[in-house]
């Protein structure tokens, strides 16, 4: 029994106390973590907490500043060149060369990834087929949807069939039902190709996705699990209430319930271990006016509320999607 | 048991075998070679352009010229030796300069636009990205080079068999040397704001120097000092060498034209394999400058 555990919870993925400086500032201080065989982890956490850093350290991209990580049995740092034939990536920027075609796109990486000659064709239909780009794979990649640039490039990543898929925030950018189907093409992968997949994400919903997650802040991993170990962190229900009285509210909360309500942005939100039983009593005893109730289960974003004291602030990466759709646009005239 | 590790084992070897990184590299020059050619063959506007370009300069600036330079210089008519034939294999090694620094240096828009990235991250040696770029540079100014030759009746020069297949090695080697100044260029710099000053401060001052509009005797000192340090001058003279030879001028006219240092006349050998000796200085310096991680 205990030796089939072994056998199933293999580990390609192993960082330990991994740091990356850049001069005075740390951007990544101290990662430990380890991802099994098979699995989907997602890399969680806000712009600038380090997760572009980290992945980039395990793809040997950069090279740590302290600590150690192995990615398929190889050591980053001593076996880089064995590291990158083991692992697909994609990238957070778009690396297509955008006048070939999308299969010539693919032959030129089955070339520079030494796939066999006599298994090239069958495996770039193959993956033209999986992602569904058979129909436009003789067109050039510039008439393509962002969507279908993404597709390509994960695509690309699965050509020298690698242990580990990486990929920098694969979804950036892209409007929600593009995502889905990138998803539901990631998650075919894994079980047809038996892939490992390591992601960065700052999309909470996306996160959900996941097998496990690290929820990375400050260059630190703050928590790891899967998503239901930890949503129970949080412990219970969230109750969200907005008041045109907020103080009153809030001391009555405290007094009354004996509750101690967090406020953010003009609500007051409140973690109670059975909110159905704590909001008939809340709208019961207060006084002060409520205008709206809402009653949740916890989301990643409490999670992350409750760790790091912050919010994840998602209008922030809006912005820079914008900029990023901006830039592509006018990138994509001056081609 | 034993029987079943054994028989897991080679299938999960054979996927990722141990690659051979130097086999794997000479596959990536050739394939970053063959992409070069690829992107060079769709865009046919270029084909179109890099005809235009060279034709403007013959037709109207050569014509224009030639009829204001009148019976006392070089090109009298009454020399049978005009100014635009004295120009036309200069166009030639215009062509071939513009050609091979533009190809190589897409290498810049390719760190850009991020499919360098690709290639960077790739189980390759760092060598191959800068000797395949060198080689699609160097075949694209090869190709536009010889394109030109098509224009050799509208200019009164005659060509042959052999003069063309004199021309093709000549062509080639100034075309690797220019294009692996270019790579070595590219591998310096990291934006596309260099390429303008590259373009100003670079290319045009080394096509006005290198002996393609006039010849490089008779100028002030320190002009002809300038000359002599442009690769493109010992690339463009053989060209001009062979072609009019050829066309049936005598030979102390060539002399007096050709590229001299203290008023020695080179030999084409010693000026091809001063090209080629600086083509692979700068392909060294790519290298070199590729290798470091970045």
């Amino acid at each position: 029994m205990a030796v089939e555990e072994r056998v199933t919870v293999k580990t390609v993925i192993e960082a330990k106390g991994l740091v990356k400086k850049y001069g005075d500032l740390e951007a990544v201080r101290g990662i430990d973590l380890e991802v099994h065989s098979g699995e989907i982890f997602g890399f969680l956490g806000p712009n600038g907490a380090g997760k572009s850093t980290t992945i980039s350290m395990l793809c040997t991209l950069l090279t740590p500043t302290g600590g150690a990580a192995s990615v398929a049995t190889f050591d980053v740092v001593r076996d880089p060149a064995a590291v990158r034939q083991r692992i697909g990536l994609v990238f957070q920027d778009p690396s297509l060369d955008d006048q070939l075609t999308g299969r010539e796109n693919l032959e030129f990486h089955a070339f520079i990834y030494s796939v066999p000659a006599a298994e090239r064709r069958r495996r770039i239909e193959e993956m033209l087929d999986l992602l569904q780009l058979s129909d436009r794979a003789s067109s050039q990649v510039r008439t393509y949807s962002g969507g279908m640039k993404r597709r390509l490039e994960i695509a690309r990543g699965m050509l020298h069939q690698p242990q580990i898929l990486f990929l920098d925030e694969p979804t950036l950018g892209l409007d929600p039902q593009t995502r889905r189907s990138i998803w539901t093409h990631l998650k075919e992968l894994r079980s047809k190709k038996g892939v490992t997949i390591f992601m960065t994400t700052h999309y909470m919903d996306e996160a959900e996705y996941c097998d496990r997650i690290a929820i990375i802040d400050r260059g630190l991993i703050v928590a790891l699990g899967t998503p239901d170990e930890l949503k129970a962190m949080v412990g219970g229900d969230v109750v969200t209430i907005t008041s045109s009285q907020p103080d009153v509210a809030a001391r009555e909360i405290k007094d009354l319930l004996g509750v101690t309500p967090a406020r953010d942005n003009g609500e007051l939100r409140m973690e109670v271990p059975d909110g159905k039983a704590f909001v008939p009593r809340l709208v019961r005893e207060l006084t002060a006016s409520v205008d709206t109730v809402t009653l949740r289960r916890p989301s990643l974003d409490d999670v992350f509320l409750k760790l790091t004291g912050r919010a994840i602030r998602e209008e922030e990466a809006g912005s820079r999607d914008q900029m990023r759709a901006m830039a592509s646009r006018w990138m994509g005239r001056r081609r | 048991m034993n029987a079943e590790t054994t028989a897991v084992q080679p299938a999960a070897t054979s996927v990722h075998a141990p690659v051979d990184t130097r086999m794997a590299s000479l596959r990536a020059v050739y394939i970053i070679w063959y992409r070069d050619i690829l992107r060079y063959y769709r865009d046919r506007w270029r084909l179109v352009a890099s005809l235009a370009q060279p034709l403007l300069f013959l037709v109207v600036f050569g014509s224009g010229l030639s009829s204001s330079l009148g019976g006392g210089s070089v090109f009298g008519s009454a020399r049978g030796f005009s100014y635009v034939q004295f120009m036309y294999p200069g166009i030639i090694g215009m062509s071939i300069l513009f050609t091979a620094i533009f190809g190589a240096m897409s290498i810049v828009w390719d760190r850009e636009f991020g499919f360098l990235k690709e290639v960077l991250v790739a189980p390759i040696d760092r060598w191959a990205v800068a000797i395949g770029k060198a080689l699609g540079g160097t075949t694209q100014a090869m190709i536009q080079g010889l394109i030109i030759l098509v224009l050799a009746p509208f200019v009164g020069v005659k060509l042959n068999v052999v003069t063309v297949l004199e021309i093709i090695p000549l062509a080639a080697i100034l075309a690797f040397g220019l294009a692996s100044f270019g790579v070595a260029l590219a591998s310096i710099m990291k934006s596309l704001q260099g390429f303008q000053v590259v373009m100003n401060f670079l290319m045009m001052p080394m096509f006005f120097l290198s002996g393609a509009l006039f010849p490089l005797t008779n100028l002030p000192g320190w002009m002809t000092i300038l000359t002599r340090l442009d690769p493109a001058s010992y690339g463009i003279d053989p060209l001009r060498r062979v072609v009019l030879s050829d066309s049936g001028l005598p030979r102390r006219l060539i002399d007096g034209l050709s590229l001299t240092i203290n008023h020695n006349v080179l030999s084409i050998p010693l000026e091809a394999g001063i090209v080629l000796g600086f083509g692979f200085v700068m392909l060294g310096i790519a290298v070199i400058s590729f290798q470091r991680r970045d």
